[in-house]
């Protein structure tokens, strides 16, 4: 109970303080939190498959990619899309796609799920980069960014890039507390039931398929919510969206977080899009362009956090904890 | 009660076959409300395979299963729990990182009518909470409710075991070896336990304590090889020269 209520006023304290950093930050530093904001949106919507029911998904970019071409694909030429209208339907466009890869990919286990996710992920974004439905391989520009207004009256304007970091932060907040909310539920205690031992929640009565495929459906909206956002900030969207680079790398952000704790994955998040910010502004070095090589780096940081950190980022939090109170919640 | 006369689980003619071995060979058995029948036979004898046919966890090359009037044969074990045939596992087979309550409360949770809720928090089901403390209760556990289960003792991780399967409130029990593993106090309160719940579940029971078996069996199947040696009341089976014979290793056991 205790140990709750001090990570209440801890992520509290966080949404405050980002809530407040307009008012401080430029305008380069607000564009890159909103990235990672979005990008924390991602990681804690693969987080419910793969730190909580165990579903170890290789293609959660298709969804994210998905919903950002859904926007795109509706957006007139020259003319700007209905926010109210656009974003439910991003959505709902990485639900149905979710829905029917999960009804296949959800009825395998193990290496061979990585492998169909992974496999579904890379043919979309195949169809997406060799064929000219939405620009090919470059992608599309959204011309004009979606405007939100209703009747006369316009909350906020995506053109501003404040209001979208708001927009950014606010939909974070209401993933975290809606995925919170979801685990307290029924629902969540069987889903981590299935992650646990699957075999037994079947022979207790649960059909099994039905609550991984859901699983799959609301991690695959929330991605679309991400995706949707991007697409917002950049003003574009390409195949790589799509591809299983950033598929690996939100796992990474989940793993190095701390799988199954939601906080985690967003900070994960956090660090990894820092890090990578900084490797690539490394200067040179006897001749050689050390930011080009950030991977590198990157690589060295991975094996690192893997051996030190095998509960990721959060664990720390964890052992500190453990050490002050002696036990946990 | 017509409940008593009409077996409400019944198979005729089961077999499964693993490749060229038949684990089970045409086994009609039928289990009756408030009847306990007991399964023996030597390891190897198809017993477990027995129980994995009835709750679906393997399906039968040949022959049925009946529920009552409904044929269950080859239905997927989540819906055949969903029918009212419960079942613990020889090989103790629960959730080792939750509690023994919340092992138990998931298995009542599963009886909710609506399987998906997603808003509601899960622990504030008061009905829920008493049914898993009840199913604790029953067999002796319910001081350990909020230990995990990785933590408690061989024993205890078999009584969490069968407890779980009555938190989902089955007519037919249908139990793997129950007391391996257990130490005699716990034996013997789950031999009362049984017996108690003989009299409103009908219990499948497979069990190699033969003390337990005489002391609640009112029906008693021996299977040899997969197939059905002798079946009939403990006295019939006992003075069974085909069991005798068949069954040297436990000769003793069944003259005590």
């Amino acid at each position: 109970m205790m140990a709750n209520r001090v990570r209440l006023a801890v992520l509290v304290a966080g949404v405050a303080a980002l809530a407040l950093l307009p008012f401080f930050a430029e305008k380069f530093t607000m564009q890159m939190i909103t990235k990672i904001m979005i990008m924390a949106i991602l990681a804690m919507s693969l987080d419910l498959l793969l730190g909580y029911t165990g579903l170890v998904s290789f293609g959660h970019a298709a969804f994210y990619g998905a919903a950002g071409y859904a926007l795109a694909l509706v957006t007139p030429h020259d003319q700007a899309a209905n926010f109210w209208t656009s974003f439910p339907l991003a959505i709902a466009a990485s639900a149905l796609l979710a829905l029917a890869i999960g009804f296949f990919v959800v009825r395998t286990r193990g290496v061979y799920f990585i492998m169909v996710t992974l496999a579904f992920a890379q043919m979309l974004f195949f169809v997406f980069h060799d064929t000219r439905i939405a620009g090919g391989s470059d992608g599309i520009y959204i011309d004009v960014r979606p405007v939100a207004r209703i009747g006369g009256w316009q909350p906020f304007n995506l053109d501003n890039f404040a209001h979208v970091y708001y927009l950014a932060l606010g939909l974070m907040v209401l993933v975290y507390v809606f995925l919170r909310v979801v685990l307290r539920s029924p629902f969540g205690h069987a889903i981590v039931g299935i992650r646990v031992n699957e075999h037994r929640m079947q022979s207790l009565g649960y059909p099994t398929f039905r609550y991984k495929l859901a699983c799959f459906v609301i991690a695959g909206a929330i991605a679309g919510i991400a995706g949707y956002l991007s697409a917002i900030q950049f003003g574009a969207v390409n195949p790589e969206m799509m591809g299983w680079h950033l598929s690996a790398a939100v796992m990474m952000m989940v793993i190095l977080g701390g799988m199954g704790t939601l906080v985690g994955p967003a900070i994960g998040a956090a660090i990894w899009m820092l890090l990578e910010l900084s490797f690539q502004g490394l200067p040179q070095a006897g001749g050689v362009d050390l930011g080009k090589h950030w991977q590198l780096f990157m690589g060295a940081f991975i094996v690192l956090a893997t051996l030190f950190l095998p509960n990721g980022l959060i664990g720390i939090v964890k052992l500190l904890h453990r050490g002050k109170e002696g036990a946990d919640d | 009660m017509t409940e008593t006369a009409a077996p409400v689980l019944r198979t005729r003619g089961l077999a499964r076959h693993f490749g060229g071995l038949a684990a089970v060979k045409d086994v009609s058995i039928e289990c009756r409300m408030r009847e306990v029948h007991a399964v023996i036979g030597p390891n190897g004898a198809g017993k477990t395979t027995l129980i994995n046919l009835l709750s679906g966890d393997l399906r039968p090359s040949a022959g049925s299963v009946i529920l009552g009037d409904e044929d269950i044969t080859g239905l997927e074990p989540h819906r055949i729990s969903k029918l009212g045939v419960g079942r613990s596992y020889q090989k103790t087979n629960v959730f080792l990182p939750f509690t023994a309550f919340e092992n138990c409360r998931l298995a009542a949770q599963s009886r909710l009518k609506s399987s998906m809720r997603f808003f509601r928090p899960a622990l504030s089901d008061q009905d829920l909470n008493a049914v898993a403390e009840q199913a604790l209760i029953a067999v002796g556990l319910d001081s350990k409710g909020g230990l995990a289960v990785a933590a408690l003792s061989h024993g205890e991780q078999r009584q969490v075991e069968i407890a779980m399967t009555l938190a989902t409130n089955p007519r037919v029990l249908l139990l793997d070896e129950p007391l391996a593993g257990m130490g005699a106090e716990e034996s013997a309160r789950i031999v009362e336990l049984l017996k108690k719940l003989a009299s409103d579940h009908a219990i499948l029971l497979v069990e190699h304590d033969m003390d337990a078996v005489f002391a609640v069996a009112d029906v008693l199947t021996v299977m040899v090889n997969g197939m059905v040696l002798e079946s009939g009341t403990p006295e019939q089976v006992r003075s069974s020269r085909a069991v005798q014979e068949a069954y040297l290793g436990t000769e003793e056991l069944l003259h005590e």
